[in-house]
């Protein structure tokens, strides 16, 4: 009996496994991006940033091309002094357009030890160097 | 005897890599296909941060547009083409987007279907500056594309694969048959 049981066991540890796997796996959206450089070291969580969300307000081109943000994850260094300044994420989020860089929990909503890169679902999986 | 046993055994191993198998798709069906899942269950997202609640979910946001089968699940080329979003080409003004109608076929495609390169949605939303010169070159066939440079995140797969779809749609991209 009890080595009926072990072997049931045995059989459902796959499945316990791959569950465990999918729940564990970022379910975040393609292209959901984690900023991460300088956050954590400056006691704040990382940046989620949203490529969904903005995409459906301004053209690839804004951040892109006029205000300079590169087309690779962290490859642009964005401190807060910049974006106070109104550079970067700084152009939008001034009390104009979008909400002021006082609203520290609005973008600071990672989770602790993400590391900066794209960490949208499961066909954002393609190049580890993003 | 010992044959019977077998099979039994053989029976229940495959059924229960049969289950396996089913369940893991389904958590990973639930897990990414799922339309889109609150912020709070994304696995980036802290749910302790006091934020949080006051963002949009990517439901209530995408969840009127078209739709598509990979990445965001939004078809955006026809959601901006059906205006169900206007996105800004610019910070502020009335500033006039550069759009290109100009459609490239690449051939060299080691026997795949020739791949359809469109200006017009491109330009639709990047500036011609965002892929010439450094990316592409301006002139075609004289930057080497492959597939592997792709996959590394080269040339096309800056964008697609990360914020474009995907690069698991082939066809969308290699689209016209190959003469001859």
């Amino acid at each position: 009996m009890q080595d009926t049981n072990h072997r049931t066991i045995l059989r459902l540890l796959p499945v316990v496994v791959l569950l465990l796997v999918a729940s564990a796996a970022v379910r975040a959206e393609f292209g959901d991006i984690v900023l991460n450089n300088v956050s954590e070291q400056e006691g704040m969580r990382p940046v989620i940033f949203q490529h969904w969300f903005h995409r459906i307000r301004f053209q690839c081109r804004v951040c892109h091309n006029e205000l300079k943000f590169e087309m690779r994850v962290g490859a642009t260094q964005v401190t807060m002094d910049q974006i106070s300044q109104g550079r970067f994420c700084g152009a939008c989020h001034n009390g104009e357009i979008a909400w002021t860089v006082e609203n520290c929990d609005l973008c600071h909503t990672g989770k602790p030890g993400l590391t900066t890169r794209i960490q949208g679902g499961h066909q954002t999986k393609g190049p580890g160097i993003w | 005897m010992w044959f019977a046993m077998d099979i039994k055994k053989t029976r229940r191993v495959s059924k229960s890599v049969g289950i396996a198998l089913l369940t893991g798709m389904f958590g990973v069906q639930l897990a990414h296909a799922g339309k889109w899942l609150p912020l709070n269950k994304d696995g980036l997202h802290d749910r302790r941060s006091p934020g949080l609640e006051l963002l949009q979910s990517p439901q209530d946001a995408l969840g009127s547009l078209p739709t598509d089968t990979a990445g965001n699940k939004v078809n955006w080329s026809r959601a901006m083409d059906e205006r169900l979003i206007k996105p800004r080409g610019a910070l502020a003004g009335d500033k006039k987007v550069q759009i290109l109608d100009l459609n490239i076929v690449m051939t060299d495609t080691a026997g795949h279907p020739n791949v359809l390169f469109p200006h017009k949605v491109h330009t639709q939303w990047l500036d011609c500056a965002n892929c010439h010169e450094s990316l592409f070159k301006s002139k075609t066939g004289a930057t080497p594309v492959t597939m592997g440079s792709i996959l590394r995140g080269e040339h096309c797969g800056v964008c697609h694969g990360a914020v474009a779809f995907p690069l698991t749609e082939c066809r969308r991209c290699h689209l016209l048959p190959q003469e001859g």
